[in-house]
């Protein structure tokens, strides 16, 4: 099977699908994210990495119109998401291991709600597509809340692809999945994002995984992108065998690496 | 068309829960049913112990029912928004291309079915039991359910900015919060009953309108048509009120994380 990508660094796409501009986010003294400025191309996965706290999840939440930015801007394919939130976010989708569909309702009722929500034609035949996609057709009519959490990170990707959107946005998609079905995830997402001329935005703690299907990577530190580049020659750049090294540099040591950026 | 969608989505999701739950298909009549049972006989049994020419019925139990019907407005708007905040579906649910014009909209319309299954059981129950007859209100019956029904929609989207300002725990202010407002909305006695500072609140509330106005036609006196006007009127300016201090209150916990962070109720 084809899976993730690999090969020499790619050219960043041209068209941008996500274009973040100088995002800062304080709460009363406390500064979550500062100055963070970066864009994601069509047919680009872009890693957002970093420890616990960094503020991966911050700037996701921006991106997705959840939580308001102190400074900076955030448009989408052009729209910017302050001025015009819905027509931004129609072309937007996500999914978060801490934002699992409504666990009362069946796994076909929570897509034809959503469905509608983001305007989806032919809503039914693309749930079809989804389900059988996702090899979730026989949990159709089971209530999203008793499903395993494999079959619910697959449940919140259907979601997550029902509007097929420009800017897929995945907090952690693999991290409740065996090795085997982490695998076959990765592939469909890749395949969507290189199909659907999608800008994908991905966290994640799994270095092997990033290394895999990233084309570019965002080290956060403290609110901060400290580091960016290619994952599979940004470790070198930095004197690092392995992108985790260079992970747990950045956890560590995020000053030391941040005065060898030039 | 898309708000439409957007609308039909809530009423969608509300309707897939109470089909598959007798814990939300009951409490849409059960408890108006039982309120109309218990006030039926109450007012036959003081028919039986008063002057025939007083007829308790249409005074009691017609106030009973639309008071009810009034209480189910509000909670049909509030439970449809309850169900994201005990299904944690804030997240998923603001990061579509929704707006809050459009999820309020879709409260309002889940409100609409809602109350208007409580509203018929009542109606059944009422006439074929009790006798009950609102022909003796004509057509002002008309604008006296549009009041109480657009009272219930502004009582019912405040309850909800309430809740998520103050978070989840916020519930318990929503279900007595028409038990409180009775008294002074003088479902069952005149205004003139209430002492002068209960009056003073009372006008400021629409039901109490209705109510006495109600209770003019009963007593052969013509309804007041200023007091129809200030029911009207308060009861609109509730609701754009009501729909204002939702979106700030939105507004504000996009701002703080609240949204993001709900489950802490507390952006700090």
């Amino acid at each position: 099977m084809t899976t993730e990508r690999s090969g020499a660094p790619r050219a960043p796409a041209a068209e941008k699908v996500l274009t973040a501009t100088g995002l800062c986010k304080c709460y009363g003294r406390t500064v979550a994210v500062e100055g963070v400025s970066f864009e994601v191309g069509r047919n680009e996965i872009v890693g957002l990495l970093g420890p616990n706290g960094a503020g991966k999840t911050t700037i996701i939440n921006m991106v997705l119109g959840i939580l308001e930015p102190t400074a900076g801007t955030i448009h989408i394919e052009g729209i910017d998401i302050a001025r015009h939130r819905s027509r931004a976010l129609a072309r937007t989708n996500f999914t978060a291991v801490y934002a699992p569909l409504p666990g009362n309702l069946t796994v076909y009722q929570n897509l034809r709600f959503f469905g509608l929500l983001y305007g989806v034609d032919d809503l039914a035949r693309k749930i079809d597509e989804l389900l059988e996609h996702f090899e979730i057709a026989r949990f159709r009519h089971t209530k999203c809340g008793v499903l395993s959490s494999g079959e619910q990170t697959r449940a919140g990707l259907a979601k997550a692809l029902l509007n097929q959107p420009h800017l897929l946005l995945l907090d952690e998609p693999t991290a409740s999945l065996d090795p085997a079905s982490a695998r076959d995830i990765r592939a469909k997402i890749c395949a969507f994002a290189a199909q659907e001329a999608v800008g994908v935005l991905w966290t994640s703690h799994n270095m092997a995984e990033v290394e895999k299907v990233c084309d570019r990577v965002l080290f956060l530190s403290h609110g901060k992108i400290l580091l960016a580049g290619h994952p599979q020659t940004l470790p070198r750049e930095y004197g690092k065998e392995t992108l985790e090294d260079l992970f747990i540099a950045v956890a560590k040591e995020p000053l030391t690496l941040g005065n060898n950026e030039t | 068309m898309k708000s439409l969608s957007h609308i039909a989505a809530i009423l969608l999701r509300q309707f897939y829960l109470i089909r598959s739950s007798p814990a939300r298909l009951l409490p849409l009549f059960v408890w108006t049913a039982v309120d109309i049972i218990l006030w039926g006989f109450i007012t036959r049994y003081l028919n039986a112990v008063t002057s025939p020419a007083l007829d308790f019925v249409p005074v009691l139990l017609g106030a009973v029912l639309l008071w009810d019907f009034f209480t189910r407005v509000m909670y049909g708007v509030t439970t449809t928004f309850l169900e994201d905040v005990w299904s944690r579906n804030f997240l998923n649910l603001f990061a579509t291309p929704l707006s809050i014009a459009e999820y309020l909209g879709g409260l309002v319309v889940s409100s609409i079915v809602t109350s208007f299954i409580g509203l018929v059981v009542m109606l059944i129950l009422a006439i074929a039991v009790f006798s009950l007859s609102f022909f003796v209100y004509g057509l002002m019956l008309v604008p006296y359910v549009l009041v109480l029904f657009l009272s219930g929609i502004g009582l019912g989207v405040l309850a909800c900015a309430l809740v998520l300002r103050y978070g989840p725990a916020a519930e318990w202010f929503v279900w007595p919060i028409p038990a409180a407002l009775s008294p002074f909305a003088a479902v069952f006695y005149p205004l003139a009953t209430l002492p002068q500072w209960m009056q003073y609140v009372a006008h400021l509330l629409p039901p109490s309108y209705i109510f006495e106005s109600m209770r003019a036609i009963l007593a052969g006196r013509p309804p007041s048509g200023m007091g129809l006007f200030w029911g009207l009127a308060l009861a609109l300016l509730y609701i754009l009120l009501a729909g204002w201090y939702f979106t700030r209150i939105y507004r504000y916990a996009v701002r703080t994380g609240l949204i993001a962070r709900y489950s802490a109720e507390t952006a700090s």
